[in-house]
């Protein structure tokens, strides 16, 4: 009986999780018209016309790409300075190496809207604005220390005997971290490029702040469907629907390792 | 584990020293800059001293900011913990179940933000949203866009939806590191639920909860998109928090000085808090779990 109720209770929470993300779905499907008019459970007529205009409409599905674009470069970039770091952080000891590991959390810790007006000067400077490689070196703000982070604590897990063993066997290090490490850390980084993909995907405050035309990510570009007739609601909601798809995927890839990358690898 | 004392190890950890050089320290040393300066225009500025620090902190906006600030992170705190908690409790340990429970819990954690206030603007709509619908049914004048009080529980509850599933997900990390030979000896004590609760759990849970504690205060301290999108801070100001007077006060009136200074004065008490809230967890672990 008690399980019962407990399995309840959790049916219940799912339902207020999920209820917003059917409404929105639900909303994608139908005309403007529909939407304005009475309020239906399950589209009547159902369209998949929002969707067309996504896809077919340069202005939007480009959109789609910038935020691909720089999130993957954000990835790449934080996956590749992170790696030699967390290595060191977790195998090293070395003067000044736990202030430095707080003082790099302490960055995670910065509202982006402190760092607003300095990234839009600093990148102006560089000549760097409305550049894919601009989002994403600002986002790695957050991202190079969350890499750090995780990394470290996947790489503690692994013995050090393993690079001990592999230094007497005349290993080098670029050779032993190439060959030997990084494939015992598999789980670790693919954890970390999953983080790193998701919080530069879910941001926008600087996303939006560093572009204007050529670099707009898609959630910057869902504000047009406020015209002067009003908001196009089922466009809005068929541009967040799309929103929500890479996330998905990725999550589905992680899913087994995703508890233990949101505990930064402390678990 | 002992590490090898080794200096060279900062070789390792120059790049990301560069990086961050140009994505923390240039910006912030900017705002250092400019928050004791008078900026009339590019490059002619003089120095003030701490005259932005003075006004910023007597200014009643952002007292007000503050203070709304400080009640939203609290009242998310005390929902989503024990809320998240209880979730990790109940999902199901085996089966098909646990990867399926996992995907849709961390489904809205992988929304951009904004769409998270999209998806909440329409849900809770009186007239095309099905939970603001769903609430005018029951008779209540439900309206977040008038009413201060109803925008505030609409905000809180959106913060609910879009983050305890990142203290759940923490929680069950912790619950499936505990090893089963615990249980069998607290079935053997003949221990309660609570008791398994109180004494195995929720200190086998430390870790991951003050991390879970420590992420959802720094986010939720630094909201910004979300109700920018849902209500624009308004009606009035009733849910304009700290980052959103940041924004208005830095591109909206382009006031840099101010800005500037109270960028630096939220930056600290964000370390600040983080860092009394890691203590006092830290300190409570050591006291209770030996």
């Amino acid at each position: 009986m008690k399980v019962r109720k407990r399995t309840l209770a959790l049916g219940l929470y799912f339902v207020f999780l999920l209820l917003p993300l059917y409404w929105l779905v639900n909303m994608s499907l139908k005309p403007n018209e529909e939407i304005l008019g009475e309020l239906t459970l399950l589209p009547q007529n159902v369209t998949f016309e929002n969707y067309v205009t996504i896809f077919t409409n340069a202005d939007w599905y480009t959109g789609y790409l910038n935020s691909i674009t720089y999130v993957s470069l954000n990835t790449i970039i934080s996956l590749a300075v992170a790696l030699p770091a967390a290595y060191a952080f977790s195998r090293y000891s070395f003067v000044g190496d736990k202030h430095f590991f707080f003082w790099l959390l302490t960055n995670r810790m910065a509202p982006p809207a402190v760092f607003l007006l300095p990234f839009f000067q600093l990148y102006s400077t560089f000549g760097l604005i409305d550049t894919h490689i601009a989002v994403a070196l600002a986002h790695c703000l957050f991202n190079v220390p969350l890499a750090v982070w995780i990394l470290e604590g996947f790489m503690r897990g692994v013995p050090r005997e393993i690079d001990e063993t592999a230094y007497i066997d005349g290993y080098s290090f670029p050779l032993f971290f190439a060959t030997v490490f990084l494939p015992l850390i598999r789980a670790g980084i693919g954890v970390t490029a999953f983080f790193c993909f998701m919080f530069s995907w879910v941001e926008l405050l600087l996303a939006r702040t560093l572009t204007t035309v050529e670099a707009k990510p898609i959630a910057a570009t869902m504000t047009r469907t406020v015209s002067a007739a009003g908001i196009d609601w089922g466009l809005l909601a068929a541009a967040g629907v799309l929103t929500i798809v890479p996330g998905a995927l990725v999550i589905w890839f992680v899913r087994n390792y995703m508890a233990k990358g949101f505990a930064l690898g402390r678990v | 584990m002992e590490k090898w004392p080794d200096n060279k190890a900062w070789f390792l950890v120059l790049p990301v020293v560069v990086l961050v050089c140009f994505s923390a320290i240039i910006p912030l040393m900017t705002v250092v800059n400019y928050s004791v300066q008078d900026i009339l225009q590019p490059g002619m500025g003089f120095f003030v001293g701490t005259e932005w620090f003075e006004r910023i902190l007597h200014d009643e906006r952002l007292h007000g900011a503050l203070q709304r600030q400080v009640l939203f992170s609290l009242t998310v705190l005390l929902i989503e913990m024990p809320l998240g908690i209880a979730i990790a409790l109940a999902l199901p340990t085996r089966g098909w179940g646990v990867s399926a429970c996992l995907v849709l819990l961390a489904l809205p954690l992988l929304i951009p933000w904004n769409v998270v206030g999209t998806i909440w603007q329409i849900f809770a709509r009186g007239d095309i949203g099905l939970g603001g619908a769903a609430v005018k049914a029951l008779g209540l004048n439900y309206n977040y866009t008038a009413s201060a009080t109803d925008a505030w529980i609409t905000v809180v509850i959106m913060e609910v939806w879009h983050w305890t599933p990142l203290v759940a997900l923490l929680a069950y990390a912790g619950l499936r590191a505990i090893p089963d030979a615990f249980y069998q000896a607290a079935r053997i004590d003949g221990a309660s639920a609570w008791a398994v609760f109180r004494y195995i759990q929720l200190p086998k849970m430390r870790g991951v909860l003050t991390i879970a504690l420590l992420l959802r205060f720094m986010d939720s301290f630094m909201i910004y998109t979300e109700p920018f999108v849902l209500t624009g801070g308004g009606p009035g100001n009733a849910t304009t928090f700290l980052s959103q007077f940041l924004t208005r006060l830095a591109v909206g009136q382009f006031d840099l000085g101010p800005a500037a200074a109270f960028s630096i004065v939220y930056f600290l008490i964000i370390l600040v808090f983080s860092w009394v809230f890691y203590q006092a967890l830290e300190g409570m672990g050591k006291g209770a779990s030996k």
